[in-house]
């Protein structure tokens, strides 16, 4: 390899230019696939599904963003990234698929940067401020069990595009929750303070699992794997007090406006630039 | 430590470990973790390694602060991924500079106490998501020109990193131009937002090459020693040679009155950057130097619990093992 190779054919064209980063380039990210809503599926409740799942994952991935440069250690900036791309991969997908869907033709960023908060449909544990260490861990344990046992579930859905991507997703979700949950013993065994700040975690987010189990059928599933993290780190299972409202129904929490508006800023300050 | 092999007996005298040493440096060969060195040899690859090292840390900081905000998602995973490959690059480096004895929670505290210096490109601020696009262009670019070159450094393990760092640099970089010529193709206003970025960033970018030649006391050793294979001032004109063509092929001008191509020399004649800013840089009186550091730190000493915690719950798991295995 000569020395200049790969600057000097950087103005040449490139045959694979959006396929630069793994997972990151694809125009069409279902390019290929029959994108037609089979009979029996309704088109309406598909994209609304789609819409709501994708609203969790690209919240999550933002929350997951800020810690960039903020990890406690270099190990940990590269897992939460990780996560966090795959759970923006996610959301590409199933705001693809809710394009097709419900007839609109919206690309993924029609719904990632032209919807205000009233119009998105996370779950408010999804859009609470990162916190410490702790708390993020907790509830990517709680966030990530309860998605996966719903993939899981929707592997088998009748819309082909859909089943295929909850396939694809339940073996990025199994990687999120073994790592979240591995934290939450560290920290539940380490030290007083580790201990302290997860118990409280975990009281902090007990309070949003209502809206979790309201719509599927997954709720004994989650919480055996909860009791059986929360028991092996030491910890008692968190009491339960279920908030009023949930953000399925567009009710949410005073943290999602501000996350929207950060992350729509740019888009929305150049709504005619191409990027 | 320099020595390994001398508290045993017969063990080759010093001299003949530097002949041996000298030799293998001679013939183009690589040293490795576990052969003999000499400590000025060791000392300028842990420094070198680790300010490299520091360099992708704090290089995430400027970039990162436009995740939040990347205006489509495609830009956003390509952005996120690149921040990430970067503490990817941090990681590899550190372990290069341990396979010479240093470790890496070491070199963090004197990152942090500012013992040890990162590159001063990082110390400029990030104002458009244009800046992205520039970094990736001349940044990475320039970083590249400086690290392909380190892929045949004589010390295998920092070579070999160099060798997988390049490869996604060239990924970097690529997506860093394609952005901008996106924007170039695109409104007014993001057309504007390049040529700005461009300007903001070339004189700082010339300076990631370092001081000129016959101002840069470590380098005669380290070219001697094969660490480093072409001079600064030799790098930094390739640099301007190479992104002459790729600015015009943009429709961006770089903000050099006197840069024009020399026929003669068959390469292009440049301004001198202005060395007592590198120098201000340098010494802690850049634009963001304070806040890149606080950042470092705030993230290091916030995360010293969880550190604590790991460290703890592995003491009682073996406490726990052992105890199992006795009974």
């Amino acid at each position: 390899m000569s020395d200049d190779h790969v600057y000097l054919t950087l103005a040449e064209g490139h045959e694979d230019d959006a396929r630069w980063a793994y997972g990151t380039g694809f125009e069409d990210p279902l390019h290929g696939v029959d994108t037609t809503v089979p009979e029996g599926v309704d088109a309406t409740e598909l994209a609304a599904l789609c819409v709501a799942l994708a609203d969790d994952a690209l919240v999550s991935a933002q929350r997951l963003a800020e810690w960039t440069t903020r990890a406690p250690e270099l190990e940990e900036e590269v897992a939460l990234a990780n996560i966090g791309l795959d759970l923006l991969g996610q959301a590409r997908l199933l705001y693809t698929r809710a394009g097709q869907a419900d007839g609109t033709g919206r690309d993924e960023d029609a719904y990632a940067y032209f919807r205000d908060a009233g119009e998105f449909r996370c779950v408010r544990l999804a859009e609470l401020p990162d916190g410490d260490f702790a708390f993020t861990v907790v509830r990517l344990l709680v966030l990530s069990s309860w998605r996966l046992a719903h993939f899981e579930q929707l592997a088998a859905h009748p819309d082909p595009v859909l089943s295929a991507i909850a396939a694809k997703g339940v073996k990025e979700l199994a990687y999120h929750r073994q790592y979240a949950a591995e934290w939450a013993v560290r920290l539940g065994d380490g030290t007083e303070e580790s201990h302290r700040r997860t118990r409280k975690a975990l009281e902090q987010v007990a309070p949003y699992f209502g809206e979790l189990f309201t719509a599927y059928d997954v709720r004994d599933e989650v919480v055996a794997v909860l009791r059986q993290v929360v028991e092996a780190a030491g910890l008692p299972m968190p009491v339960y007090r279920p908030l009023p409202g949930s953000g399925r129904q567009g009710e949410h929490t005073e943290h999602l406006a501000p996350l929207l508006a950060e992350l729509q800023s740019v888009a929305r300050a150049h709504p005619e630039a191409t990027w | 430590m320099t020595t390994t092999h001398s508290a045993e007996a017969g063990a080759p005298s010093e001299q003949g470990l530097q002949e041996h040493f000298d030799a293998t440096i001679a013939r183009d060969q690589r040293i490795e973790p576990r052969d003999w060195m000499p400590e000025g040899y060791r000392k300028t690859l842990v420094r070198q390694i680790a300010q490299h090292a520091h360099s992708e840390i704090i290089g995430m900081q400027p970039e990162g602060e436009w995740i939040t905000r990347a205006p489509s998602l495609r830009r956003k995973a390509i952005l996120f991924a690149k921040v990430q490959d970067e503490a990817g690059h941090g990681l590899y480096l550190y372990s290069a500079a341990e396979t010479l004895g240093a470790d890496r929670a070491d070199l963090t505290e004197r990152l942090i106490e500012g013992r040890q210096k990162y590159s001063s490109i990082f110390n400029y601020p990030t104002l458009s998501f244009a800046d992205v696009g520039v970094i990736g262009w001349f940044v990475d670019g320039a970083a590249i020109c400086n690290q392909v070159p380190l892929c045949r450094s004589s010390y295998g393990p920092y070579a070999r990193a160099m060798v997988r760092i390049c490869k996604e640099e060239s990924f970097h970089q690529r997506q860093g131009y394609e952005l901008l010529m996106t924007m170039m193709r695109g409104t007014e206003a993001q057309r504007a937002m390049v040529q700005d970025a461009v300007n903001r960033w070339w004189w700082p970018s010339l300076m990631m090459f370092g001081p000129p030649d016959d101002a840069s006391p470590n380098s005669a050793q380290s070219m001697a020693w094969k660490i480093k294979r072409h001079s600064n001032d030799e790098l930094r004109q390739r640099f301007v040679d190479m992104t002459v063509p790729q600015a015009e092929k943009l429709g961006v001008t770089l903000p050099d009155p006197e840069l024009r191509w020399n026929a003669e020399r068959g390469r292009h004649d440049f301004g001198t950057p202005d060395w007592d800013e590198l120098l201000r840089v340098i010494k802690g009186h850049g634009p963001c130097n304070d806040q890149r550091m606080e950042r470092r730190r705030t993230a290091h000493e916030n995360g010293g619990w969880v550190r604590e915690a790991a460290t703890a719950h592995a003491a009682k798991q073996a406490a726990r093992a052992r105890k199992g295995a006795v009974a």
